[in-house]
């Protein structure tokens, strides 16, 4: 095991400080628009000291603590698929001149730091590793890899879960196990804000050694911060159970509880825009007016959307039912023959965000508990 | 090779969207380098006769001349597109199709016999074919030069239907209806403005009308779980796009249980 370091605020300071230092644009949690999202930090006096959140299905609030924890919330609508995987970005783009096309020149990738990544995100992103660069035959997001190569991360253990979080159902929490470069716990140890340091990675451990004013960790430390954690395991707020799940889900392609989820659900697409895994895109082609510039964008882009299932003049998905059962049967069932695990690693983002407040580990029971499965009929009964 | 002419008529409306055009600057003159700007009485006072290859109507029928009117220039159109809530859904001033308008006549003018109106404010689609409607209040002026573009390229327009949550959620502006109980029309609003009130912590107030899909009678539920009264939500829906059919069944209902339960 590597060597676990103690220290105060300060050194999370100093923390940033070199990893600044050493050419890094540092992303953590701030607070923007009454929500905690993800920006450039420079120190830690810019993170969300002694705020949380409060979150329930289709409700969000931030709320003062009443300590001086540095990491007392969960995660907000934000995740770090938006750096890795922008919103917007440009594939290509190139002119034409009397001697053929010239391509515009590819800006180097970016080098981050990714200060305050939460065990469920690290799961988060090694799924869109999967998707974005195994060999599944899935084309590559232009820039993912460089940047997901040259990324540093800095991961914080969750010492309080929130009401809308399952990651023990979908075991990817509430402790980093790997897949960061540096982990952090938060605890409160005789009164004071005390951080335990373990590097993930030799140049985590580097970093580490480098940073000064960083004690060895006691033993009585040690423990209290794997009671932190042991206790965070048991304050999810919400629970999923996965039992044959992918099962469940494929045999139930009619079941009409898909239609009164569709009496609910919008469509607006925001479970599949917070969603730290969903990585539907669409691609624009624009000219310029002239014919001289060409440009093709990549957009983060839904299931939910009608124009996204558009083939032969209209779309394959018309009802919201549909794309809803889209939406939940690929995340829970054929995102695992797609790439041999569920697409959920259960931060509870969908549930928080959703308007209306539909809630998956709802829907799943609710299916489960009204399990009309027939394998004799397949997906596609209603469109 | 001669350019396609292009055209651009106004009926009930305010001029903003065809402002619009004008407001492009620098990329008024790529414009011009791509169609021929035949009629465009806004900018020009020079009229070259049609028939036209591109056609950009603004603004709604209120007038027994202008229902006229519009067959007019749709025969003399080849492509055919609606600009802005007046023309593709009646406008602000569809308001009048839910009272009287001959009280009106009365009360505001000292000479109502002067005046020649219909009862309604209707969009253009209701009177001639339609080939594009680009929605907003007004448009956006990037979309305007992208429905030209995609009109001289011979190909469909890049113009989302999707809902405004997209855009707002693509430039990382955390939903106000989630994050501090603020009403927001943008989950049955079409996209297109760039998310913009949200961005400024304020609620969509549904300027491009209703998205694809819009499911109004969720969203006037989750309202009315925000403290919004059955008349707070027929202000709501009854604004520049009040006449576009998901938007008004949803105003009519909560219309009549406003009246029902006395608010």
């Amino acid at each position: 095991m590597s060597e676990m370091y103690v220290s105060g605020q300060s050194g999370i300071g100093r923390l940033i400080q070199a990893l600044a230092e050493s050419g890094h644009a540092v992303i953590g949690p701030v607070i923007r628009n009454q929500a905690l999202v993800y920006d450039e930090i420079d120190g830690v006096e810019d993170l969300p000291k002694g705020w949380t959140d409060l979150q329930e299905p289709g409700r969000y609030r931030l709320e003062h603590r009443g300590d001086e924890k540095l990491f007392g919330y969960v995660v907000g609508p934000a995740s770090w698929k938006q750096y890795l995987s922008p919103p917007e970005a440009v594939v290509w783009a190139g002119t034409i001149g009397t001697e053929g096309f010239k391509s515009d020149p590819v800006p180097e990738p970016p080098k981050y730091a990714f200060f305050g990544v939460r065990p469920c995100e690290l799961a988060a992103l090694r799924i869109l590793d999967n998707v974005y660069t195994s060999s599944n035959g899935l084309p590559t997001v232009a820039g993912y890899t460089a940047t997901r190569e040259k990324a540093f991360i800095v991961a914080v253990n969750c010492s309080d879960p929130g009401g809308n979080c399952f990651c023990v159902s979908m075991d990817t929490g509430p402790t980093a196990k790997a897949g960061y470069d540096i982990s952090i716990t938060e605890v409160v140890h005789n009164g004071n804000m005390r951080y335990l340091l373990t590097s993930g990675s030799e140049t985590g451990a580097e970093v580490l050694a480098s940073i000064e004013g960083l004690n060895h960790a006691s033993s009585e430390e040690v423990e209290a911060g794997e009671t932190v954690l042991a206790r965070a395991a048991d304050m999810m707020g919400k629970r999923l159970d996965t039992e044959d799940l992918p099962n469940l889900l494929k045999g139930n392609a009619l079941n009409p509880r898909w239609e009164s989820i569709a009496d609910k659900c919008l469509a607006c697409a925001n479970c599949t825009m917070v969603c730290p895994t969903c990585f539907c895109n669409t691609v624009d082609d624009n000219l310029s007016l002239d014919g001289e510039h060409a440009t093709r964008t990549r957009k983060w882009d839904s299931c939910f959307t009608l124009g996204f299932s558009y083939m032969h003049g209209q779309p394959m998905r018309e009802s919201v039912g549909a794309r809803y059962r889209q939406w939940m049967t690929h995340k829970l069932a054929t995102w695992v023959d797609q790439f041999g695990e569920m697409g959920c690693v259960g931060c509870g983002r969908c549930i928080t965000w959703c308007p209306v407040g539909i809630d998956i580990t709802q829907e799943v029971e609710a299916i489960r508990r009204g399990d009309l499965r027939d394998t004799h009929i397949g997906v596609g009964g209603y469109v | 090779m001669a350019l396609p002419k292009l055209a651009v008529y106004k009926f009930a409306s305010c001029d903003g969207c065809q402002l619009s055009i004008l407001d492009v600057e620098d990329l008024l003159l790529d414009i011009a380098s791509v169609v021929h700007i035949a009629n465009f009485p806004e900018a020009s006072r020079e009229v070259i006769e049609g028939p036209y290859d591109l056609t950009l109507v603004e603004g709604s029928i209120t007038t027994a001349h202008d229902a006229e009117r519009i067959h007019e220039i749709r025969r003399e159109s080849k492509f055919l597109v609606t600009i802005g809530a007046c023309a593709t859904a009646g406008g602000i001033q569809a308001l009048k199709n839910w009272k009287d308008t001959d009280l009106f006549a009365r009360t505001v003018y000292a000479h109502p016999e002067y005046l020649d109106t219909l009862e309604t404010s209707t969009p253009v689609k209701n009177h001639v074919e339609v080939n594009f409607e680009l929605r907003g209040c007004p448009v956006d002026k990037m979309a305007l030069v992208e429905v030209v573009a995609a009109f001289v390229q011979g190909r469909r327009p890049n113009i989302p239907e999707y809902s405004v949550c997209v855009e707002c959620k693509r430039k990382g502006t955390p939903c106000v209806m989630v994050s501090h109980g603020t009403p927001c029309l943008g989950p049955v609003t079409q996209a297109g403005c760039g998310a913009l009130c949200p961005s400024y912590n304020r609620g969509c107030y549904g300027c491009f009308g209703p998205m694809e899909s819009p499911n109004t009678d969720m969203l006037a539920a989750a309202w009315q779980g925000l403290g919004v009264s059955h008349r707070g939500l027929v202000d709501a829906f009854r604004s520049f796009n009040a006449y576009a059919e998901p938007f008004r069944i949803t105003s009519d209902h909560h219309e009549a249980l406003a009246v029902a339960k006395g608010e």
